[in-house]
């Protein structure tokens, strides 16, 4: 099994595109309507829930308890009524002084406790931050299976986690394998790892690209734009045309050892222009991404287990897929040079 | 090459033209669309990649007969 490795990814990227688009997103609320409550006033109000089943109630409970959170002060919900497993009706009285303009809500029932922040505004009402009381008793939920968790924004979008991010990892495998054999070459002027060197760079950039328009897409219907001005996206786009210009420089010189040298000097400082602009810059400053701002990604809050035993295999898998597309492309250029020398 | 790109550019037409466009579509079932056209760009980026190397060998063949014969 000389090419053990090939079916290894194949079948880690197979478990992943099965596991990923089966594994059901956990419960969660959507939308409320209506959005604005008026104070002072009891308001009729209607919560829409996600893979819920608000019927699911324990014996000792006759509904879910609602509540509305508004900085530390809790206003109880009346009326309860469930009407089906994704839609709750309740009314609430609103008094005229809350801490906050902004209130969440909060539905607690057998399978958990789960909040939409920020859900309604309170326009009218009087900022007095002295109201503080006690959260109700909450369910800390007795459902254990297998689900992604439902956030906010992200919702069913939160899989692209197996394929938009392993895209940078890939990319950054290949740069890292080209800056290797750049200086290898320059150590030993041996001309098979500048074509290494050339084709990884080559096979990064596709990856690279794929990283940029998935990303593009993913965030105009989560940040609502094709292109936000992020830190991470921008070192991003730096890098990709950093790489491009590499492919460039390389076509603008004729002799063949000059241009190998060359490019390989340049390989090294574009490497070390990508590790500022996608490892460094984005841990200093804030951004979109999650893990930015001083912690490292991938904690244990960004990430929970459900994703991680997905996640991993398909880092794997799609490195695999990369280290098997430059081995085709290393074979095809090796056999090109040979007619060319025959 | 340009059928394929022919291709995509229709199957991306066709697809905005039915059910109010991509703007719903992607909305509709808790975004599950955009893990979908995620899925659908890798899978098209790879493919036409396959298809560079693909000419790539061809001309090599090529080359290879003209030099033995």
């Amino acid at each position: 099994m000389k090419n053990w490795w090939k079916y290894l990814s194949v079948a880690l990227l197979l478990y992943v595109i099965v596991v990923s688009l089966n594994t059901p997103l956990g419960p969660g609320l959507t939308a409320v309507s209506p959005e604005n409550l008026n104070t002072g006033e009891n308001s009729e109000i209607k919560v829409i829930g996600y893979n819920t089943h608000f019927r699911n109630n324990p014996p000792d409970m006759q509904h879910p308890g609602v509540w509305l959170e508004s900085d530390g002060f809790h206003l109880t919900c009346n009326n309860v009524e469930v009407i089906d497993d994704q839609e709750l009706h309740f009314s609430v009285e609103v008094p005229d002084e809350l801490p906050s303009k902004s209130l969440h809500v909060f539905v607690s029932y057998d399978e958990g406790t789960f909040m939409l922040p920020n859900a309604f505004r309170a326009e009218q009402s009087v900022k007095n931050d002295q109201l503080k009381n006690e959260a109700p008793e909450s369910f800390s939920g007795s459902v254990t299976a297998f689900y992604f968790p439902n956030r906010e924004i992200l919702r069913e979008s939160i899989r692209n986690l197996m394929f938009h991010v392993p895209m940078w990892f890939t990319m950054m495998l290949l740069m890292t394998i080209s800056v290797v054999y750049s200086i290898k070459y320059l150590s030993g002027l041996n001309p098979d790892h500048d074509l290494i060197a050339r084709q990884a760079v080559n096979v990064g950039l596709l990856f690279g690209i794929l990283g940029l328009l998935t990303g593009s897409l993913w965030a105009r219907f989560t940040w609502g734009q094709w292109w936000v001005s992020d830190t991470k996206l921008n070192g991003a786009a730096i890098t990709t045309l950093i790489y491009f210009a590499y492919t460039i420089l390389r076509g603008s010189i004729n002799e063949e050892q000059n241009k190998a040298r060359v490019a390989a000097v340049y390989n090294v400082f574009a490497y070390v222009i990508l590790i500022v602009l996608l490892m460094v810059l984005p841990r200093l400053t804030d951004s979109l991404h999650p893990g930015n701002g001083g912690n490292p990604a991938f904690s244990s809050y960004d990430l929970d287990n459900a994703l991680r035993t997905v996640f991993y295999p398909a880092v794997l898998g799609w490195m695999g897929i990369s280290l098997w597309i430059l081995q085709l492309r290393n074979r095809t250029e090796r056999i090109k040079q040979q007619i060319e020398n025959a | 090459m340009k059928t394929l790109l022919f291709l995509i550019l229709a199957l991306l037409y066709s697809y905005d033209s039915f059910a109010g466009g991509i703007e719903t579509s992607m909305h509709a079932a808790g975004k599950m669309n955009v893990t979908l056209g995620v899925i659908a760009i890798i899978f098209i980026g790879i493919v036409v990649y396959l298809f560079l190397i693909d000419r790539k060998i061809t001309r090599l063949e090529k080359e290879i007969k003209e030099r033995q014969s």
